[in-house]
């Protein structure tokens, strides 16, 4: 930002309207400019978040207003086997989600740390699959995993030859289930990839040299410097991507819906299937609330899990 | 968290890696970085590669694997896309969703320009404590609002019309674009203001013609990713929508394209090719600004 000269000649000579002038007064100026954000996060944030927390104690259904019922809504969940379904398939998806994402997208941002031609282009076409709406390459993905018509059932059974039958990718639990985290997964690395490939750009090279001289080898540097370099931006990246995939709802609803026989519901698919398409809110704000308890510890649990080494080793970089 | 430097370029910086330093063959690295990076352009563009041949193959090919590879087209067709363009809505559909994104990617730009510029410019007490708030918000998923929110709609009389969505969206948009926006201003010297208010010039004066002129690089990533999430955004568009017309591509291809125990393949991939066309342009006009925001937004 070289910039000398100022525009600022021209305003001086102009006298300031009162408007102008009660723009100057810094407390309304202020004011002002925090307006429109604020009123638009609490009108449709925060006030429906506590009004979420208000219906998941009410028996309200759509066009009827609920009273309240206490705990009734959480105690019908306790009982109820697809609650607990869901929670299990949110956690594992989650979990496994996870776990392939960083794996592969970290392996992927190592790669392309490396110097070769094209170099930008290649980081640009990486990032496609984050950029494409969900639903439109989870429907690819559908196509993809179609009983009848699947590319890998095809290239399994009539190139390889290694299977005799088609895979029912999405027609019995457990094959449903995977396959929805391999789509997942597929859509997680370029940003984890992207996120951690501006990590390791932070990382001075003289440190791998200096450890290059002490004669380590190509893991010894990956794990005592690329690695605990990277925890703070692990911890950053690992807590959002736990947040935004336990509360996943558009791959599950547009490959299986939940389905086959409720085993790939998420939370969030079925606080939808009962809050708006069975018209329970209360219920559904219910499912929904669930949520929070499992993102606050998944938070804490990834954000201090991975940056406590940071602040344990005392170390202020940057 | 908050102090985010997001300058473009900031992806160039890359100086000498490891690898470069190695005394590797050419073998050694086309194992250890080609071929592996092969596999992975290979695998994240395949379903992109596979919507696209499947939205112009005949359909006696589409079903038909023993006959004709299914990996190429031998009689490319353009009915897929006429179906779509003139039997559908989706004309309809893709004009809703442009308007919503643009319309709620202003009102987002606009929200969170003025708010990033009191939080990092106006320094009040507490102003780090607003623009904490202000990013915790994005930490609130759509899942745990959705069933709330559809009721607010309902009582604002905002039920099925694409207002709602204009409005809604700028809960998530807003936090992103406030933080990135903060650093953006943060890069801008203080002095350029100071200078400004000793030559008397008032503070809308030294925003509209000095700080926003120097944030625009900043103002135009801001802008692609709400433009972006706003056209990805699912679930309010599902739940707050009802009527075919005011449909957003992603929803209306869900709930109105999917019909029956046969699906059209061709023409869903056809509508998933057409839906992500308009992001992958706008995205690749803007790829630079993007990957460098996109790096320097993570950077702490």
């Amino acid at each position: 930002m070289s910039v000398t000269t100022l525009p600022s000649r021209g305003m001086a000579l102009r006298q300031p309207s009162w408007i102008a002038r009660l723009f100057d007064y810094k407390p309304f100026l202020i004011v002002m400019c925090l307006t429109p954000a604020i009123g638009l996060l609490t009108v449709f944030l925060t006030y429906p978040l506590g009004l979420g927390v208000w219906l998941a104690f009410t028996d309200t259904t759509i066009g009827q207003r609920g009273i309240f019922i206490g705990l009734e809504n959480f105690q019908y969940l306790l009982k109820d086997p697809l609650w607990w379904n869901a929670v299990f398939y949110s956690v594992f998806y989650t979990g496994i989600a996870t776990i392939g994402k960083f794996a592969l997208g970290f392996w992927l941002a190592l790669l392309l740390n490396n110097h070769f031609p094209l170099k930008s282009l290649l980081r640009a076409i990486v990032l496609l699959p984050w950029i494409v709406p969900t639903v439109l390459s989870a429907l690819a993905f559908w196509w993809i995993y179609d009983p009848q018509f699947s590319i890998i059932s095809y290239l399994l059974v009539d190139v390889l030859h290694i299977r005799s039958t088609n895979i029912d990718f999405l027609g019995t639990p457990w094959p449903a289930r995977f396959s929805l985290i391999a789509a997942n997964i597929w859509r997680g690395i370029p940003f984890v990839a992207i996120s951690l490939l501006a990590g390791l750009q932070t990382i001075s090279p003289s440190l791998y040299e200096a450890a290059m001289l002490d004669g380590a080898t190509a893991w010894q540097r990956f794990r005592y410097i690329t690695l605990p370099m990277m925890m703070p931006i692990l911890a950053i990246v690992m807590t959002f991507s736990i947040i935004f995939t336990f509360t996943d709802f558009q791959l599950v609803y547009a490959i299986t819906r939940g389905g086959p026989v409720n085993s790939t519901h998420l939370l969030a698919t079925l606080a939808f299937q009962r809050g708006i398409a069975g018209g329970e809110l209360g219920e559904g704000a219910a499912i929904a609330v669930s949520m929070i308890p499992f993102l606050v510890f998944a938070t804490l649990f990834s954000y201090f899990g991975l940056a406590r080494r940071k602040w344990q080793q005392g170390e202020a970089n940057d | 968290m908050t102090d985010v430097a997001a300058q473009p370029g900031n992806s160039n910086v890359a100086s000498a890696t490891p690898d470069t330093m190695a005394w590797d063959s050419r073998a050694r690295r086309v194992m250890m970085i080609y071929l592996p990076l092969a596999c992975f352009v290979l695998i994240l563009l395949f379903p992109f590669y596979w919507m696209a041949i499947t939205s112009f193959k005949p359909n006696a090919e589409l079903l038909n694997y023993k006959q004709h590879n299914p990996f190429w087209i031998s009689s490319p067709t353009l009915a897929h896309i006429k179906h779509l363009l003139f039997n559908t809505a989706y004309p309809t559909w893709l004009k809703t969703t442009m308007f919503v994104a643009i319309g709620s990617t202003f009102l987002s730009l606009f929200a969170s320009t003025l708010a990033a510029y009191a939080i990092e410019r106006l320094r009040f007490r507490g102003s780090p404590y607003v623009g904490l708030g202000i990013y915790l918000a994005y930490l609130v998923p759509p899942s745990i609002l959705f069933i709330p929110l559809a009721t607010v709609i309902v009582q604002f009389g905002l039920f099925d019309s694409p207002m709602a969505l204009i409005l809604v969206y700028p809960t998530f948009l807003v936090p992103f674009c406030t933080w990135l926006l903060i650093g953006y201003f943060k890069s801008i010297p203080y002095e350029l203001e100071e200078c400004a208010l000793v030559d008397g010039a008032t503070r809308l004066q030294i925003l509209r013609r000095i700080t926003l002129p120097l944030a625009v690089p900043g103002l135009i990533s801001a802008g692609i990713f709400s433009f972006t999430l706003s056209w990805n955004e699912f679930i309010y568009a599902l739940a707050f929508i009802q009527s075919g017309a005011n449909k957003t591509v992603p929803v209306a291809i869900l709930t109105e394209l999917v019909t029956g125990d046969v699906y059209q393949w061709g023409a869903l991939m056809a509508g998933s090719l057409l839906g992500s066309l308009p992001v992958a342009l706008f995205y690749s006009l803007f790829v630079d600004y993007y990957v460098s925001s996109l790096t320097g937004a993570v950077k702490e």
